[in-house]
């Protein structure tokens, strides 16, 4: 790679040099901004994810496959790129009160958000198994280090040990993984993986116990059931800004890692595997929807809920190795990543309007009477419940309906009705805290702070508006992978 | 001149000895000693195979410095004074058989190769040299290359956040 290769190469990844560089850049300048004004390193990593945002936004059509075929710039990676910097950004309007008000101020979280969201941007592009591997950890280690970010409060310290232990031992399967797949085909890069097993000379077996590998490394990132263990637990002791940004982006970013591996170079392998990932999807969207009828702790309730909702992306990946239906696999899981992303936020933002310090507020007992003191969260919470359980004209009604098409189309109903009971169920504890908030009476306490106004209302109103006018949003969502 | 296969042997012994004796020595001290051991041996291993390079890497980092640290910690944690307690009894019967389930599948596949995997071809001989190693690294391999480095500052951000003393004041 000759010099002018290289700044080509870099130019394609130009979103994700800036957000690298000022993270770099604001650890350094951070240690000038005095305890008291933390606030402004909130403001400069926005503005880092900002500018990285409008270079994205202004080069969306870009396609380029760059660094040897290890980084595919395409429609694909550009969706992401804007769902996680716009995630990044929506993370700090969340954090900054919230930080304040639990003494956590510090300007290392800002940076430590900013490495993650560089993580999420690489696994966005990433068209090799080792950068793949690289992107992993690039996000995980500092989501480790911002759940534990609250210690010594214990369950802070716990939710950090529990995702550290849990992550590390999924990283080390999804190398194995790796290691398996390298030794069936002879290279890491996705191109070169299809070549080989259309060459012949692939060793289908490994190949196969790789992939596994893959889909079970992957699988705990995403929470899928049975790797869900950790998800309860890490999302309630980690800190609400933490765990809402955690939800979000480490679960679009898992699913990054395998639409892309496994719509780009494992379609040969869908005899074997598909069978795998339906009874992968069946089961998380069961058990997570069962499981969260039981919870009364609202921070428990939802990372259930997130487990649910990975089955019901995983529900597009079912039948990708159809090629008619591929492309429809990959625009329906990231119209629902998108639609979940904005539920989510919309959610713990009134989750972490109500937390008070030391853990209280957190109870659904707590949501009691919030429509008579704060109207707005009331109803932003409502619009929120009513995404989640798929209610038209939300945008999370037009995400399960995208992905259930996509099922049918491959010749899956039965794994739709699944679906769509598990759905129902889900009614029943997602309307609960509906029914909380505006049947039951109770003294609320909620803090005023504008930024989480702004996140809150903003995401609510874009979930009904957008779920209005989806048709662009689904087409951007079409934009082809790049093969 | 000894034939490569002889030193190999003798290495080879030497590297699994060593690797055995750091799994029982009693003492923690002792299982690092034996570790260094069995990190030197591998890398004069590497040597044979004509890779000085990676040899020489495996000498500094792991032999060198990693071992350096986890001397360090044994003796500031006083972990070489630790009763071993088993508190597993159904371990070792279990890790016998695991063992050699682990003895057959691998000489099976070494003698039969029944995943269709090739013998190993004999690389070129300039494929480890640190010319060869560093056109790998700054031309194939820049992007992950660059990564890991930004990784590595990000782990040390991390450890240093979650273990740095402070004073913590909560607003009510």
């Amino acid at each position: 790679m000759n010099l002018s290769n290289a700044s080509a190469s870099l130019n394609a990844i130009l979103p994700l040099v800036v957000v690298i560089l000022w993270a770099c850049a604001l650890l350094l300048v951070d240690l000038f901004i005095t305890k008291e004004r933390k606030g402004l390193t909130a403001l400069l990593a926005a503005i880092g994810m900002l500018a990285s945002l409008i270079i994205t936004l202004a080069r969306l059509d870009l396609e380029a496959v760059v660094f040897n075929g290890m980084v595919t710039v395409d429609g694909f990676s550009n969706f992401l790129t804007v769902l996680f910097l716009g995630s990044g950004i929506v993370a700090v309007a969340l954090s900054y009160d919230y930080l304040k008000r639990m003494g956590l101020e510090k300007g290392e979280y800002y940076v430590l958000l900013l490495f993650t969201v560089s993580g999420m941007m690489l696994m966005a592009v990433a068209s090799d198994l080792i950068v793949v591997f690289l992107a992993l950890e690039l996000l995980s280690i500092p989501l480790y280090v911002l759940a534990g970010i609250a210690t010594p409060r214990l369950d802070s310290e716990e939710s950090s040990l529990k995702y550290f232990l849990l992550g590390s031992f999924s990283t080390g399967i999804v190398v194995y993984g790796i290691a398996l797949v390298f030794g069936a085909t002879g290279t890491t890069s996705l191109a070169g993986i299809v070549d080989a097993i259309t060459a012949g000379s692939a060793g289908m077996g490994l190949l196969v116990a790789g992939a596994a590998m893959l889909l079970i490394g992957l699988g705990f990132k995403v929470a899928l059931v049975p790797f869900h263990m950790w998800t309860p637990d890490v999302y309630q002791g980690a800190p609400s800004s933490v765990t809402a940004f955690m939800a979000i982006g480490a679960k679009a970013a898992g699913f990054a890692a395998i639409l892309r591996i496994f719509i780009q170079a494992f379609p040969a392998l869908s005899v074997d595997l598909t069978p795998v990932l339906w009874v992968l999807a069946a089961l998380t969207m069961i058990l997570g929807n069962v499981v969260a009828i039981a919870q009364r702790n609202i921070k428990r309730l939802l990372a259930y809920s997130s487990i649910a909702n990975a089955g019901y992306i995983l529900l597009a990946l079912v039948p990708y190795g159809q090629s008619d239906v591929a492309a429809d696999s990959v625009a329906s899981a990231l119209f629902y990543l998108l639609a979940y992303a904005f539920t989510s936020f919309t959610a713990w933002s009134v989750v972490i309007a109500l937390e008070q310090v030391e853990g209280k507020g957190l109870e659904l007992e707590d949501y009691a009477g919030l429509s008579r003191r704060y109207p707005i969260l009331a109803l932003t919470m409502t619009v929120a419940m009513l995404s989640f359980t798929g209610v038209p004209p939300t945008l999370g009604f037009l995400g399960k309906f995208y992905v259930f098409r996509t099922l049918l189309e491959g010749g899956f109903p039965g794994l739709a009705v699944i679906g769509v009971v598990t759905s129902l169920i889900s009614a029943y504890y997602y309307l609960r805290v509906v029914v909380y908030m505006y049947m039951r009476e109770g003294e609320p306490q909620a803090i005023r702070d504008p930024w989480l106004y702004i996140a809150a209302t903003a995401s609510a109103i874009c979930l009904v508006v957008l779920g209005i006018f989806s048709q662009p949003l689904f087409a951007w969502a079409s934009q082809a992978m790049l093969h | 001149m000894i034939p490569d296969i002889v030193l190999f042997i003798i290495l080879a012994l030497v590297a699994v000895a060593s690797a055995v004796g750091m799994l029982f020595s009693k003492n923690a001290i002792y299982s690092a000693l034996n570790l260094i051991l069995n990190f030197s041996s591998v890398a004069v291993l590497y040597l044979i195979l004509g890779a000085p390079f990676i040899a020489l890497a495996q000498v500094t980092v792991y032999a060198g410095a990693i071992m350096v640290l986890f001397l360090f910690v044994i003796m500031l944690l006083g972990a070489e004074r630790l009763r071993r307690s088993e508190t597993l009894p159904y371990q070792q019967p279990v890790s016998i058989i695991l063992a050699a389930i682990l003895a057959v599948v691998a000489i099976y596949a070494l003698l039969f190769r029944p995943l269709g995997i090739e013998a190993a071809s004999v690389a070129n001989p300039d494929f480890s040299s640190p010319a060869a190693m560093a056109e790998m690294l700054f031309n194939e391999y820049l992007l992950p290359f660059e990564v890991t480095s930004i990784l590595l500052l990000v782990a040390m951000i991390g450890a240093i956040v979650l273990t740095r003393k402070r004073q913590r004041r909560v607003q009510r």
